[in-house]
């Protein structure tokens, strides 16, 4: 070889590296104990959707994650368009996008869209999967089959009219079926998964990091990432996400608790926040028997208690609740009865429902000493026992473990075993219609199959939950869930207390993050400096 | 020799099937459902009843447990709930993990145990002895999980010199014995080595001391001995005991730390074991704790047929 030519090869080496060093990568530290499945149906609740979902794969429906000022809403994923059929409200036609290709090269059309309904639905598909039917349809509880028109058009069924399936359908996550085929198994496929999102499967070590890169064929060119590679690490421990941002081991955290902030503001770190979809609620019972029932005691409770101090107390990090969703949000419905610390009627409310001085309302509430989505629950639970004592409520608490809460939950106001509660603790996402409100309102709702806790048996919201599941034009649906929270609000269904404002610390490094109000947030538009 | 390796062997199938039996009670006596791993938070009764079906767990308890323990006995472990993959492999991938932090947690706590116990055991009631014991009582007082931390702050968030947490850049896949790996080591080997060097200390001070104090010492420094073959008899008198200590601790440290390997998010047996419990992941958790018994019956195991060869009065016993 001549001295050019080994120059040259030199050069193009060194040029080689040069470039590989130069690519931009973002270090997220998770809150998960591992990476959430990548069997495109994730594990780990909405964080694993976050992380393992909607970078990966698409879904038909997807949210709009541009906005920090606007609420998020359902937009076209996969599909372009859809609607119900007017005949038949059971059935709802989805038309597909042209041209979406999965990362193997195949193609996304009517097939692939089928084959992944049957994955959760179709119990004697060779590809149903127990797990992955686990994790998808308690969120989508209506949608029983879809079946193919054309190579570009899907029909999906569901066991009722339901208006709020598109929104549901943003969890069935695309995966490909010809690499399915490869293995026929969900499990080699969460080896090597592949979807049609806008990153790229690269590698995973099983509970340590799983490494995506970007997908320039992405179809949504302006959602085509703008770092080169992101690395996800599960760090359960939340001192361990802090130090490892502090020394510089990942770019971003998750859930940066509240007494860390000062910290990582000195250190230059960005912290950002922004209230999305979350309650941190008491769920009342409606059993007739107990004090809860009577709607004068639920709304004196809830102008009971000051929320500006438990914002106080959670570092400002929340934001004081109105009802299930803020005032603004497409479903709030401008509800008569307004939330608000008013101590005054709440004493009138409770001397009106025969309660005074010499007769305090007793209360029992079950609530849980730590748990996902529950924020600061002792301290918080204290605070509010404190300013409804000042009220006249006395508040008993029945103290469980996080698990043992939850199945409590399931098991509704009514059974022994939830050891006469009154209220119950439990925070929720109000992301979905269904999960916001059809499961608390509905009569038929009540365990086992869903959680109405509290026995709500009331024919206006039965009557409110059915009109706003037929209502299918999007403007339409909204206007009647929000009759439906304005409702819950004038009667007071929950103490609603905060929306959590899901703090994330980022390094200085770290660009372009617009944290919408949702539990995603897209991590396409992140450019590292 | 052999018939008594042969039944100290035999004495494991009891303890694993015991160790087995109480794993699988903790779990169904504790309030949380056995598919906890697999369900999302909120899924309704309706909903886990159908799985518990297609899971399996609809069957009697003891048929649950009879099924389990003979696919263990035929080495299959089963699958891990949570992750669909095999509980084998899980294992696998975090002992060898857990290795490389006790490979290094050992060399430090033993080297610098027995160095400060036959210190300490020499230099018995001065000054020097009581710093060493004092150290040592810290170092068996100080909780792991908050020395773990200091240390982080100081080396890695205040001083920027070693890493905070993890196995490597790219993870234990990418580990090697080279010093850009090793430093994400010394951390966690240094926070977990704290309380067998003290343990160890503590022992051998104790034995040093014991022995000094022997006939067979006053004899051999009498005959003229020098100090250095004094100190040989003295090592040979202490190692079956500082062996058996040894041969617990590095039983402990193998087991892996869930505070420490949590600290330090170090992808060993206690990582393993943590996340098992918080996910409630049935076949995992049973698998991770049966191995681990087994293991520390075969470390003993291992302890009690090196000693006779160190120590003649114990093979004439």
């Amino acid at each position: 070889m001549s001295i050019t030519l080994r120059a040259l090869a030199a050069f193009g080496l060194a040029f080689a590296c040069a470039t590989a060093g130069a690519q931009s990568v973002l270090r997220i530290g998770m809150t998960a104990a591992d990476i959430p499945a990548t069997t495109s149906q994730p594990d780990s609740g909405f964080e694993g959707n976050r992380f393992t979902g909607i970078t990966l794969f698409d879904g038909l429906t997807q949210w709009d994650l541009s906005s920090a000022d606007k609420p998020s809403v359902i937009v076209p994923g996969l599909a372009t368009e859809w609607a119900a059929d007017a005949k038949d409200r059971t059935k709802w036609i989805f038309k597909l996008r042209k041209g979406a290709k999965f990362h193997d090269g195949s193609d996304v059309n009517a097939d692939a869209i089928v084959f992944n309904f049957e994955k959760v639905l179709k119990k004697d598909a060779p590809h149903y999967d127990a797990r992955l039917v686990a994790q998808t349809t308690p969120r989508m509880p209506t949608v029983t089959g879809a079946r193919k028109i054309d190579d570009y058009t899907v029909e999906v069924q569901t066991s009722e009219p339901d208006s709020f399936v598109p929104i549901n359908l943003s969890n069935l996550f695309i995966a490909s079926p010809t690499a399915w085929a490869k293995t026929k198994s969900w499990a080699e496929f969460a080896k090597a998964p592949v979807g049609s999102g806008p990153w790229k499967f690269v590698r995973l070590v099983p509970r340590e990091r799983l490494e995506m890169e970007k997908y320039a064929g992405y179809w949504d060119a302006k959602r085509v990432p703008k770092t080169d590679r992101v690395v996800l690490i599960p760090m359960p421990d939340s001192s361990t996400r802090v130090n490892a941002l502090l020394s510089g081991q990942v770019d971003w955290i998750e859930a940066a608790p509240g007494d860390s902030i000062a910290q990582l503001k000195s250190r230059g770190m960005q912290i950002t926040s922004n209230p999305y979809p979350h309650t941190w609620p008491w769920q009342f019972s409606f059993v007739p028997e107990h004090p809860t029932a009577d709607v004068r005691v639920r709304q004196a409770m809830n102008l009971a208690i000051d929320r500006d101090a438990i914002v106080a107390l959670l570092g400002g990090f929340a934001a004081p609740a109105k009802g299930a969703v803020p005032p603004g949000h497409p479903w709030w419905g401008n509800p008569k009865f307004d939330i608000k610390y008013d101590p005054a009627a709440a004493r009138k409310l409770l001397a009106e429902a025969g309660y005074g001085p010499g007769k305090p309302v007793k209360v029992k509430v079950q609530i849980s000493q730590s748990g996902s989505g529950q924020m600061l629950p002792l301290p918080m639970n204290e605070l509010i026992q404190q300013q409804m004592k000042a009220v006249g409520i006395e508040i008993e608490f029945d103290v469980l473990v996080w698990e043992a809460l939850f199945n409590n939950w399931r098991i509704g106001a009514k059974d022994p075993k939830s050891n006469g509660a009154h209220a119950i603790n439990v925070s929720f996402a109000t992301q979905d219609p269904f999960f916001a409100f059809a499961r608390f309102y509905d009569s038929r709702m009540v365990s086992p199959r869903s959680v109405n806790w509290g026995w709500i048996q009331d024919p206006e919201f039965d009557k409110l939950v059915a009109a706003s599941r037929s209502s299918f034009e999007a403007k339409e649906r909204d206007a009647a869930l929000g009759r439906l929270h304005a409702r819950a609000v004038e009667q007071a269904a929950f103490l609603f207390v905060v929306h959590d404002t899901g703090p994330r610390a980022l390094s200085p490094k770290v660009q372009g993050f617009v944290q919408a109000k949702n539990w995603f947030q897209d991590l396409t538009p992140i450019s590292m400096k | 020799m052999i018939v008594y390796i042969l039944r100290r062997l035999f004495y494991v199938v009891p303890i694993a099937l015991a160790v087995s039996a109480v794993c699988f009670a903790l779990v169904y006596l504790g309030p949380v459902d056995p598919l906890k791993a697999v369900l999302p938070a909120d899924a309704s009764l309706e909903l886990i009843e159908k799985l518990k079906v297609d899971y399996g767990f609809d069957k009697p308890v003891p048929v649950q447990f009879a099924k389990w323990v003979w696919r263990a006995a035929h080495g299959d472990l089963g699958l891990s709930l949570a992750t669909g993959r095999p509980v084998r492999e899980e294992i696998a991938r975090a002992i060898s993990n857990t290795f490389v932090l006790a490979f290094f947690a050992c060399s430090f706590g033993f080297s610098l145990g027995i160095a400060f116990g036959f210190v300490a055991g020499y230099f018995n009631g001065t000054w020097i002895d009581r710093v060493v014991t004092g150290f040592a009582v810290t170092g068996v007082s100080v909780p792991h999980y908050w020395l773990g931390m200091v240390m982080v702050i100081l080396f890695s968030v205040i001083l920027n010199w070693l890493p905070a947490m993890g196995m490597g850049a790219g993870g234990s896949a990418d580990w090697a014995w080279d010093w850009e790996h090793i430093r994400f080591v010394i951390l966690p080997a240094i926070t977990l080595s704290v309380i067998p060097t003290a343990i160890l200390a503590r022992t051998v001070r104790a034995l040093v001391a014991d022995i000094l104090t022997r006939e067979f010492v006053s004899a051999l420094i009498a005959k003229g001995m020098n100090d250095r073959d004094v100190f040989r008899h003295v090592v040979k008198n202490a190692a079956p005991t500082a062996l058996a200590v040894m041969g617990i601790q590095l039983g402990y440290l193998l087991g892996g730390s869930i505070l420490v390997e949590t600290v330090f998010s170090w992808p060993g047996t206690g990582f393993l074991l943590s996340v098992a419990i918080f996910q409630r992941d049935l076949p995992l958790l049973q698998g991770t704790i049966l191995f681990l018994a087994l293991f520390f019956v075969f470390l003993n195991l291992l302890v009690d047929v090196i000693q006779p060869f160190l120590d003649p009065r114990i093979r004439r016993t």
